[in-house]
């Protein structure tokens, strides 16, 4: 079961549509570099053996009942954990890129620092990552458009290798972006005066798969995401008492105390 | 002109008929057929009475007074498109905020069976 064991608990998730090329390897290569951490597969109504396959690996399966995209997928993982008495949630992408290796440090920075969200940064790490020039473009833009919104620099806004804690949690449980979540995310924590930080990871080759966004989707990308980091600095709020936790813990008591 | 407001009299009877019709039928709720109803009244109203429709070409500071109408028909339109985007984004949130709670409740419901049994 993936109810949180005790105070402290982890949990890695995985969103997945269509990676049945990767995800048992992924679930797998996340269960012996974590031994005892529940891996949660959220799967995005794949219409191949994803669930099969990550469940046969030793996964938990969370099937949406429709599509609803990376932003909703990762959401319901982060409304599951929040209920479930989670203190760390670590996202893992499904097509084998992130190095489940890197997850212990990024657990321990969220323990040491107390910040509230911690991004696996592809840029300055160990691995050969490369990208395409579309890509590096948007990533470089991005960067100079949340520097002063976010009041420091990000390396890499885009990576989806991210650790939240429970008042993150508690955030996303409630407020989250559905398409192209990751740079939205970061203006929402920032919304909150919640802390983030990077360390370098490694970044592998994906396992199957191709990259869904296109040099044609990357323009719609950018002004999407640019859209969407205006409106989360501009909207308005109102202060909405959160969903009782089916599972309490012992930092669901400092709950709220950021809330702008 | 007189031929073009016959026009528009007779797309205004035909329009609060498919309205009357389709909330009868429950095609459409009763909140969302107001705005149509009242589109609809409106361009009926402005197609009968020629010398508000003339007074509203004056107001509005135009040559014609069937442009005047197009003009009021496109407005209304606008209107109700945008309430039309409200609504579905709203039904949309709504949408996935259900789509997540019932995947939460099956996965619960599924570890509940699995202890039980």
């Amino acid at each position: 079961m993936i109810r949180a064991n005790g105070p402290g608990a982890l949990l890695v998730i995985v969103p997945a549509f269509n990676e049945e090329g990767a995800i048992g390897q992924v679930v797998r290569s996340v269960k012996e570099a974590m031994p005892g951490v529940p891996v949660l597969v959220i799967d995005d109504c794949s219409n191949d053996s994803t669930v099969g396959l990550a469940a046969a690996a030793g996964g938990e399966i969370l099937p949406l009942p429709h599509h609803l995209g990376l932003g909703g997928c990762l959401q319901a993982g982060y409304k599951l954990a929040y209920e479930m008495g989670y203190e760390y949630v670590i996202r893992v992408d499904g097509d084998g890129q992130h190095d489940p290796r890197d997850i212990p440090r990024l657990l321990d920075r969220l323990r040491q620092t107390g910040c509230e969200m911690v991004i696996g940064c592809r840029t300055s790490g160990n691995g050969a990552w490369r990208t395409g020039w579309v890509r590096a473009l948007g990533i470089w833009f991005f960067r100079l458009v949340l520097r002063p919104i976010l009041g420091k620099p990000v390396r890499d806004p885009t990576s989806g290798f991210v650790g939240v804690n429970r008042r993150a949690l508690d955030v996303f449980s409630r407020s989250f972006p559905l398409e192209y979540p990751e740079i939205e995310a970061l203006v929402v924590l920032q919304r909150r005066r919640f802390r983030f930080e990077e360390i370098p990871c490694r970044m592998r080759p994906r396992l199957a798969g191709r990259s869904t966004l296109t040099a044609r989707k990357s323009l719609y990308y950018m002004v999407h995401v640019l859209l969407g980091v205006f409106v989360n600095v501009l909207k308005y709020e109102r202060r909405r008492p959160s969903p009782a936790p089916a599972v309490k813990s012992q930092g669901d008591d400092k709950r709220g105390d950021k809330e702008v | 002109m007189d031929r073009l407001l016959h026009v528009t009299t007779g797309v205004s009877i035909l329009l609060l008929a498919i309205i009357l019709v389709s909330l009868r039928r429950a095609h459409i709720r009763a909140e969302y057929s107001v705005t149509w109803l009242a589109a609809s009244v409106a361009m009926l109203v402005l197609s009968l009475w020629h010398g508000l429709l003339d007074a509203v070409r004056s107001l509005l500071g135009l040559p014609d007074s069937p442009l005047a109408l197009f003009l009021l028909g496109a407005a209304g339109l606008l209107v109700l498109a945008f309430r039309s985007s409200v609504v579905i984004s709203h039904l949309r949130d709504n949408n996935i905020a259900l789509a997540q709670r019932v995947a939460i409740l099956e996965h619960r419901l599924r570890d509940l069976e699995k202890h039980e049994g």
